[in-house]
């Protein structure tokens, strides 16, 4: 049985899955992120580049209420992040390139205990047809310690996907896997890209970045500096304004 | 409140498979308190007046720093691959982690102290049954790991945490080790209930008292 994501059990208030004001965040003396404005719409998929240290990782975490951000606004599904974030939690996941898993526990037991923290119905069924997802049904009872990284990111994905969330924060999944694992973990994540999710994607990977997203954006010292849609974007040449954007080229 | 009591146990029932599968805090801390305990055995003769006075301090101090052992990693496991914000990634209320880890603490020292407990008896050639004993076990490790698993969250992030914990955690974990000690001196000497009475509500007032500023105070500790 498919448990329903959040968007089918609750009223929508908003056209916008996220919508981010003159976000801001300070690390003492240090500005990570300066007066960030973005909207993502219901179903986009959105895919952030930026070199190490332009903010990627804290938007992501701002976003995933991991973090609090120190000005601005950032409303999730129409609620602003603030007001309840344990109820916003229940429609968001988030995949970073640490999985979040025990490695001294299977793969089974990994997804049954996050499944009972989000109160997943038919969560039996739930965990197999997830893991079926990322094709790892038959490491089922592996300890999660013995996998390769690249079955442990899909394993992470399964857990990021348990409950079903509507919005999904990827954050540089790809990191640490070789080229064949990337290319596996790209085909899993096309699949959990459904019309009805919303995702937002940091990668450094330029290629996949412009494959899977309906939008690129461009971060560079705390600031968005591009914005563009992928039918506005020529390929070949986005590794030049990429580098034109950063100064990563000089 | 029934799906927060399902989560805490999950986080409890997670963290007992995790131990039994790695043994990480029951060995390390067992080994600890055991040799402190026999250690000291050898240092004093048993049945004599030094031994007796000194008993109550050997038990406790055994307890108290085999137990820093084990809180060190309580949260220790949840830093790597940061499983940590995972945690804090589920939709439910900081306190409920606090719960989860409390309980799962308080159970493994506790583990130690049945097992510890008994051998200490009987190498000072004391009676077994001594169930006034076991209340006093009970309250001082529930204030304990109370506390404990508080500052072993605020210990996670520091790179010298090892040092950082008893820093931090026994000045504050002190008046229930007195209480524990004295109450156990007046056990061991076959004192009467009424006078351990006021040592006995000293444990569990400051229980209550670390248990509520703990699961308040917890959601600021692990918050970016």
């Amino acid at each position: 049985m498919r448990i329903p994501t959040m968007n089918e059990t609750e009223p929508i208030l908003t056209t916008w899955a996220i919508e981010v004001e003159a976000l801001c965040k300070s690390f003492g003396n240090n500005r990570a992120l300066s007066d960030i404005d973005l909207k993502v719409g219901r179903g986009e998929h959105v895919t952030v580049f930026g070199p190490n240290g332009a903010g990627k990782t804290t938007l992501i975490k701002i976003l995933s209420t991991l973090s609090k951000p120190s000005s601005g606004t950032v409303r999730l599904d129409g609620e602003d992040i603030r007001n309840d974030p344990v109820r916003i939690r229940r429609r968001i996941s988030l995949v970073g390139h640490e999985t979040f898993l025990y490695d001294d526990l299977t793969v089974y037991e990994n997804l049954r205990f996050y499944g009972k923290m989000y109160d997943v119905p038919d969560l039996e069924e739930h965990i197999h047809e997830v893991l079926s997802r990322v094709r790892l049904k038959s490491r089922l009872h592996d300890r999660v310690g013995i996998l390769s990284h690249g079955m442990q990111q899909r394993v992470s994905i399964a857990r990021a996907m348990i409950h079903n969330p509507s919005i999904v924060f990827l954050d540089e999944p790809e990191v640490g896997l070789d080229p064949q694992a990337v290319t596996m973990l790209r085909d899993v994540l096309k699949s959990i890209n459904t019309p009805e999710r919303t995702i937002l994607m940091a990668t450094h990977n330029l290629k996949q970045g412009i494959e899977m997203g309906d939008r690129v954006v461009i971060l560079n010292r705390g600031r968005i500096v591009y914005q563009a849609s992928r039918e506005e974007i020529d390929t070949a040449s986005f590794q030049e304004i990429y580098e034109h954007y950063t100064g990563t080229g000089e | 409140m029934k799906g927060s009591l399902s989560k805490v146990l999950a986080i409890f029932w997670k963290d007992i498979l995790l131990e039994i599968r790695t043994k990480e805090i029951v060995t390390s801390v067992l080994v600890f308190a055991l040799l402190v305990v026999v250690i000291f055995n050898f240092a004093f003769e048993p049945e004599t007046a030094a031994m007796n006075l000194v008993a109550p301090g050997i038990l406790w101090v055994a307890f108290t720093f085999a137990g820093v052992l084990g809180l060190n990693r309580v949260f220790a496991v949840e830093r790597e691959n940061s499983r940590l914000a995972g945690l804090l990634l589920c939709p439910v209320d900081h306190m409920t982690i606090y719960w989860g880890k409390l309980l799962g603490s308080f159970t493994f020292m506790l583990a130690i102290e049945i097992i510890i407990t008994p051998i200490f008896l009987v190498l000072l050639n004391l009676p077994l049954f001594l169930p006034r004993l076991v209340l006093i076990v009970v309250l001082a490790t529930l204030g304990f790991t109370s506390v404990g698993t508080l500052f072993s969250a605020l210990a996670v992030n520091i790179k010298a945490r090892d040092i950082m914990l008893p820093i931090l955690f026994l000045p504050v974990v002190v008046p229930v080790i007195i209480a524990a000690v004295e109450a156990t001196a007046l056990v061991l000497q076959g004192s009467p209930w009424g006078d351990m009475l006021t040592w006995l509500q000293i444990m569990i007032a400051f229980d209550i008292i670390y248990l509520v500023v703990a699961t308040l105070v917890f959601q600021y500790v692990v918050e970016g």
